[in-house]
């Protein structure tokens, strides 16, 4: 869902953002949310609805896909008081790993995450810019839960409109 | 420099963020004891006390830009932005960023990468911060610094969370001082004892 708050808020975050045509491949039009992270007022009122939603929500671990989930993240848990977890792409976390594959358009990529940064009972919230496809925010989910971990929402800055009733369809209770 | 010989000499705080640090040896090569700040993540209020002690050196210095270095400088100069009302800029890897870049070459022990930035981000004459969690070579560290300054940027301090001793007292890279909480650490036996 998104959020109802104040259209002026909204607004100058979404105008905030700035779209590049035929990256990376010819066709996407990419979401570039570093025009977002130059503009102070909207990045932090970017942060701060994020944290209006959640302050009470008892979320106890905050997980960001990288790279640019590691950009609204760390500010968010840093303001709740939550863990903050890196969701990684392989071979970058230097302890040991659980792994989840995803699929890709073509070929698969894979998300890991450290060994003991989530325990049973943690309630969790996912981080990331964008949400296209669902795949890696998936893939995200997957490992959280293996951990044993409660995913209590994934939260992005952007959703791509045309994919809205896959959205609706990977929305869970 | 580091921050205990900059006035912080026995605040509890650089303590409790040393220890929140893991080393994993031999990552990712025989002979490396790397310096995880993953736990330090894990620990909400070593955190904190991290961001904190930058906030506290950098609000008063009119600093307009934070730029961090991917990827760990994602998760430390965000929050320092935001606390110090300026902008972030992140510097990529290659063909990560969608618009139009300047690169910067550096060496690394075999071969070279490359550091890219959005033409546009930086103004001529701003003040800019670095961050990463850590130093070591400093070569990653000089190509942020000439990618800012070809921007007509002045960088006026890099910041770390760990840093190896050498940038003791007034050591600068490219003509630009280092601020670093704390050193690294050879082994986890300490913490066990």
């Amino acid at each position: 869902m998104s959020t109802g708050d104040n259209p002026d808020t909204t607004g100058r975050i979404k105008s905030a953002l700035r779209v590049i045509p035929n990256f990376p491949k010819p066709g996407i039009m990419f979401q570039d949310i570093t025009t977002l992270l130059l503009d102070p007022k909207a990045f932090k009122d970017t942060i701060d609805l994020f944290v209006e939603r959640y302050k009470h929500e008892h979320i106890s671990v905050i997980a960001g896909i990288e790279a640019r989930g590691f950009i609204f993240g760390p500010p968010i848990a840093l303001a709740i008081g939550a863990k903050f977890v890196p969701l990684r792409k392989p071979k970058k976390l230097p302890g040991e790993v659980i792994s989840e594959k995803y699929i890709l358009e073509y070929g698969s990529d894979c998300l890991e995450m450290h060994v003991g940064a989530v325990e049973s009972g943690d309630r969790a919230l996912i981080v990331d810019d964008l949400i296209a496809t669902g795949g890696t925010l998936c893939a995200a989910m997957n490992l959280l839960e293996r951990a044993g971990a409660e995913v209590v929402e994934c939260a992005c800055v952007i959703e791509v409109p045309e994919l809205k009733d896959l959205i609706d369809y990977l929305q869970f209770d | 420099m580091f921050a205990e010989e900059n006035g912080l000499f026995g605040d509890p705080r650089i303590k409790a963020i040393s220890d929140a640090i893991r080393v994993v040896p031999h990552f990712p090569k025989p002979g490396i004891m790397f310096q995880d700040i993953t736990t330090l993540l894990l620990d909400p209020k070593a955190f904190r006390y991290t961001i904190d002690i930058f906030v506290d050196r950098y609000r008063d210095k009119n600093i307009s830009l934070v730029a961090g270095v991917e990827a760990r400088g994602f998760i430390f100069g965000p929050p320092i932005a935001l606390a110090i009302g300026a902008k972030f800029v992140p510097l990529r890897k290659p063909r990560k960023l969608p618009g139009e870049v300047i690169s910067e070459a550096y060496v690394l022990e075999y071969g070279t990468d490359c550091l890219e930035m959005h033409v546009g981000a930086v103004q001529p004459g701003e003040s800019v911060l670095i961050v990463d969690d850590l130093v070591a070579t400093g070569g990653t560290l000089s190509a942020a610094i000439r990618l800012l300054e070809r921007a007509g940027a002045e960088v006026v301090e890099c910041a770390c969370v760990i840093g190896l001793p050498l940038v003791k007292g007034n050591w600068k890279l490219n003509g630009v001082p280092l601020y670093v909480l704390v050193e690294p650490r050879l082994d986890d036996l300490e913490r066990t004892l």
